[in-house]
């Protein structure tokens, strides 16, 4: 059902700055710290979309992905591997056997500029290969044009195409340009039936940040009110450090609330994060800031 | 045995760094005696090219700056330079100055400097006007910096004079190229390490040494540059810029005056000189 | 769909541990003399008060009571220091005040961690908003010192001579700032009164006030009670009285100074309009209305304590209010993720719980958040009363903590004429994303201070005051220096 576009939220830039200040002000310290760096663990799509990716690259990056560091004990498993649809088969067979997702891009990723028919092509695909997941680009393009029906109607015959993969929309925030904007689109991929909201390719600057992902937030808190269906989030690039994936935690914790802080309701898009949580973890465990030498780099 | 010391090298202050002049070129600066201060790099077009582009570049950012942030960070110019004075008293004895007047020039200079960072956050409320227009619009004029400013600096009193011209331009969240004086060069340089190293963002102050005559109808002419800055006397060179600077309708300000030390060389209309204003509208009515 | 009223189905679960700021690198001592002439002195009569946090109503120091005798001494070395004072090139005295908001800078960190000590306000807004602001107001009017023929079109102005100036407890160092500051780069010099419960960080200030070089008598701290502040509102020699307080007070000090030769400003109480029209940018304005009655545990004059929502988005406006109410942290307010610290004082708690009680017995509907409130020390939880109008007490008379009284309109004009039915005016904030709705707004709310789509913003270089009897007066800003100068 198409939503209603009249009378959506609209945001005040510098207000939405001001929140999140707020919560990158909240100091996370110890066991609550670590509480939140293996939620923020657990959420991980750990992602590799290359164009100079091969089969190699994808097995070594699953094996991380299901043995995150040898020392550390009783720590969750990422949620996902994300990878472009050529390396969904050999994904699927190198996380065999473990709880990991394989979650695919889809739809002529990142720039979504062809045809509907090689779009719907592109998705079957990935879904025969065995992705548990497709991550979806809309047509920024045709959303910035106003044709938003348009921007309704491929979300709607990709979720088709995915049969029971859950789908993930890529708003790609970073060309939308304003706050409400993001809250427009989010409003026709919820309505659409995105399964998740999903901020950006990661191929172009800006990627997530703090401001988009809390109006995608309050879309969905409002869904929820109206609905009582509940909508998953994934903020994607620029999560670079522990620090940032823990103030999107906060942020997560003070809008949507506990129903929410799980892996199924949120991902995070990321590579090095990883590798940085761990070390906090490591840190928090010995008391000793831990050099990049001590953890795997694949 | 009497410690053998190490002479500096004078390079050019471009972008936060310090490269030598892309020609290689040099010119000397001998003192009374006739014996070598040092070798200053002769700038060429190309770097005073090179400079605009980056501090247009800079620009931009410079001007978001808060005016709060803008007059700490000149206040900060002010105490590296206080830290450094004898320095500078000494490289002004060495070009032939007097130690007397040098101290003087060199405290005047610290002073100015805190003079202009207690103007950066509040020239806008001394030159800004809400205008009471007849029809149902809230009107009001505010300034704005030009952009990027072309300065020949004074050829006398070169560490004062610089400072002088240098400070309200950037107060007012222009980024500048300047051309030091050409006789006595070494403050201009040994300034822009005090700049390096009081958080002026690199860009915002460029500093070239050289020959007026080679740059100054470069400076002039050149279309992505909003403003020049000539002090000095000569009137052939006053008529050249003017002319010059027509082709895009360059905003041209010239200094005569000789005695930089004087209080009437501080004001805010030294920054007025480098702002637009733009008057802005909006309705009331409901 | 039955939108069943349930303010916990977004509720927080990841419950942040303990994030104390550490205090082991503050100086404090056990007694605090007056500090006079240059240096620290006894008081005359021995007569010592303590002060408490808030938090758990323990003992931090003695403070001397400055008695008349005192006050007398500091005027005197006042009026000694003003003949030298008022004679240095402003430049000199710009550079002096310059040193002060340095200083602070450097110790910003122990002067953040003192004021909640001995405020209650948390750390954060310490840390994050008044100790920022005080060094912008100092590094502000430094910069006047030396241009005050700017200031004043076609006249010269000239210093008044000793001001006194009397502070409140709710932004301790911050008040004291916007004192100094502008009094200073004038040419003035001062005897200065903080709030009895809150002294500790003026008396900081001292320390820092000595270490800049500052020549003695310029300015002197007295501390006290109303006592002490009615003899220097008293004492003949003063020539300007600088008071900010409650409007009671202010009224006496107004009655004691009439037909005298001193000058009067006085920053009054409030009862401020936060105005929320349909097409407001909703998430963002309940935001605001947090920030203007909630933080700094409502201690504002400024506080927006009178909310006005249109009546076709108020439920929803309310709705997200209690939402967003439950995730404030009401706590120790040296703890890093406190939101809402202790009430000054014993005194000033009971003083709103008697309003709460108002408020019900009025017949008001109450909401309170369900935070956890700490065993000791004096706290308040963030508190609604819904289905309020203009005649009830508890939205005409300033409560001053947690409590925001919250009515309905309708149209443009019935809520200008209901914000400005009041005999305050000191603030008030219009939430709408029409521009010209928010300039028709400005003009015709009758207060000093009018917030756009924001609330409780402050800044050196604006000028903040009253209407009414909210005061008047400006600080901040080129406004800000007229009630420091006469021209001849």
């Amino acid at each position: 059902m198409f939503p209603n576009l009249n009378n959506l939220s609209v945001y005040d830039t510098t207000g939405v700055d001001e929140r999140i200040a707020r919560f990158c002000s909240r100091s996370i310290k110890a066991s609550s710290k670590i509480e939140g760096l293996k939620l923020a663990l657990s959420m991980i799509d750990l992602t590799t979309l290359e164009g100079k990716d091969t089969k190699g690259k994808v097995q070594q990056l699953c094996y991380k992905a299901m043995h995150p560091h040898k020392l550390l004990k009783n720590i969750p498993t990422v949620a996902a591997v994300c990878v472009y649809p050529s390396y969904v088969g050999v994904a699927k067979k190198a996380l065999d056997g473990s709880s990991i997702k394989v979650a695919s891009v889809a739809t002529a990723f990142p720039s979504g500029q062809t045809s509907l028919e090689v779009k719907i092509n592109d998705t079957k695909f990935a879904v025969d290969q065995g992705a548990d997941e497709i991550d979806m680009v809309i047509s920024r393009g045709e959303f910035l044009m106003g044709n938003y029906q348009f921007v309704f109607d491929e979300i709607a015959t990709i979720k088709e195409a995915c049969g029971k993969a859950h789908l993930k929309v890529i708003l790609e925030t970073g060309e939308l340009e304003t706050l409400d904007n993001v809250r427009k689109a989010s409003e026709i991929a919820i309505y659409a039936g995105a399964d998740f909201i999903k901020t950006s390719t990661g191929k172009i600057k800006p990627a997530a940040t703090m401001p988009v992902t809390y109006v995608m937030l309050d879309a969905i808190k409002d869904y929820y009110l109206k609905t009582g269906k509940m909508i998953g989030m994934k903020p994607a690039g620029g999560i670079s450090t522990a620090k940032i994936a823990l103030q999107y935690l906060v942020m997560l914790n003070e809008v949507l609330g506990e129903k929410w802080m799980n892996n199924s309701c949120f991902r995070i898009g990321a590579s090095s994060v990883l590798n940085d949580i761990l070390m906090q973890l490591v840190k928090a465990e010995t008391g000793m800031y831990q050099s990049p030498n001590y953890f795997s780099k694949d | 045995m009497n410690r053998l010391d190490i002479h500096k090298t004078y390079k050019l202050y471009i972008g936060g760094k310090f490269p030598r002049t892309e020609s290689g070129r040099y010119y000397v600066v001998n003192n009374k005696k006739g014996n070598l201060i040092a070798n200053m790099c002769l700038a060429s077009r190309k770097d005073f090219r090179n400079a605009v582009v980056i501090a247009r570049k800079a620009q931009t950012s410079w001007e978001s700056v808060s005016a709060l942030n803008k007059g700490q960070i000149l206040y900060r110019i002010a105490e590296i330079l206080e830290g450094r004075k004898e320095q500078f008293v000494t490289e002004l004895i060495t070009e032939g100055e007097t130690k007397k007047n040098a101290q003087k020039e060199v405290e005047i200079a610290i002073d100015r400097l805190v003079y202009y960072a207690g103007w950066s956050d509040k020239y806008q409320q001394f030159f800004s006007t809400v205008n009471p227009v007849s029809s149902s619009h809230f009107n009001f004029s505010n300034l704005e910096p030009v952009g990027v400013v072309s300065i020949i600096a004074p050829e006398n009193q070169s560490l004062l004079g610089l400072v002088s011209v240098i400070a309200p331009a950037i107060v007012g969240g222009n980024t500048v190229i300047v051309l030091a004086s050409e006789n006595k060069p070494l403050t201009a340089i040994s300034f822009a390490e005090v700049l390096n190293s009081s958080d002026v963002p690199g860009g915002v102050v460029n500093i070239l040494t050289g020959n007026k005559n080679e740059l100054t109808s470069h400076m002039a002419s050149h279309m992505d540059v909003n403003a020049i800055v000539y002090c000095g006397k000569d009137e052939k060179i006053i008529k050249e810029i003017s002319e010059l600077a027509s082709n895009n309708v360059k905003r041209t300000i010239f200094y005569k005056k000789s005695d930089w030390e004087n209080e009437l060389c501080e004001s805010p209309y030294f920054i007025e000189k480098n702002q637009e204003v733009k008057t802005t509208w909006h309705p009331t009515k409901i | 769909m039955q939108k069943k009223e349930n303010n916990t189905v977004f509720k927080a679960s990841w419950t942040y541990d303990e994030a104390p700021e550490s205090i082991d690198h503050i100086q404090l001592n056990e007694i605090y003399n007056l500090y006079i002439d240059g240096e620290f002195v006894k008081p005359a009569k021995g007569v010592y008060f303590d002060t408490f946090n808030p938090a758990n109503n323990e003992k931090i120091a003695s403070i001397a009571e400055a008695s008349d005798e005192d006050v007398d001494l500091a005027v005197k070395a006042a009026r000694k220091a003003f003949t030298s004072w008022s004679k240095l090139p402003g430049k000199v005295r710009g550079k002096y005040i310059y040193r002060i908001a340095r200083l602070i800078q450097e110790r910003s960190r122990e002067f953040a961690v003192i004021e909640s000590l001995d405020g209650g306000k948390p750390i954060r807004e310490s840390r994050d908003i008044d100790i920022p602001l005080v060094a912008n107001h100092f590094f502000y009017y430094a910069g006047w010192a030396d241009k005050l023929e700017y200031a004043f079109p076609n006249r010269t102005a000239k210093p008044l001579g000793v001001v006194g100036q009397i502070i409140p407890w709710n932004f301790p160092l911050l008040m004291a700032a916007w004192k100094l500051a502008p009094a200073l780069a004038t040419g003035n010099t001062v005897v200065l009164k903080p709030a009895e419960t809150t002294s500790l960080t003026a008396l900081k200030l001292a320390e820092i006030i000595h270490e800049s070089g500052l020549p003695k008598g310029v300015v002197n701290i007295v501390t006290g009670a109303g006592k002490t502040g009615a003899t220097i509102v008293n004492h003949p020699d003063v020539n300007k009285i600088a008071f900010t307080g409650s409007t009671g007070v202010g009224k006496y000090i107004q009655k004691a100074t009439a037909a005298t030769n001193k000058r009067l400003t006085l920053e009054l109480g409030g009862k401020g309009a936060n105005i929320i029209f349909e097409d407001a940018a909703i998430d963002q304005a309940v935001e605001g209305i947090i920030n203007a009655i909630f933080f700094n545990q409502g201690h504002v004059c400024c506080a927006g304590s009178r909310l006005f929502i249109q009546e076709s988005v108020a439920d929803l406006v309310i709705q997200k209010l209690k939402n967003r109410m439950e995730t404030l942290i009401v706590g120790n307010p040296l703890d890093k993720n406190t939101d809402i610290g202790a009430i000054n004082s014993k005194k000033q708690l009971q003083k709103i719980e008697k309003y709460i009680e108002i408020g019900i017995n009025e017949g008001g509907d109450i909401y309170q958040s369900k935070c956890k409130l700490p065993k000791n020390g004096n706290w308040c939880a963030p508190t609604l009363f819904l289905n309020v109008s203009q005649s009830h007490r508890i939205v005409q008379e300033e409560i001053f903590g947690p409590v925001l009284a919250v009515q309905t309109f309708r149209t443009i004009e019935e809520v200008i004429e209901k914000a400005n039915n009041t005999p305050y005016g000191l603030s008030a904030g219009v939430w709408t994303e029409k521009g010209s709705k928010i300039f028709h707004l400005t003009q015709k709310l009758k207060a000093g201070v009018i917030w756009g789509n924001t609330f409780n913003k402050f800044d050196a270089a604006s000028p903040f005051g009253g209407y009414k009897e909210s005061g008047f007066g400006r600080e901040g800003g080129l406004h800000g220096l007229k009630p420091y100068v006469k021209f001849d």
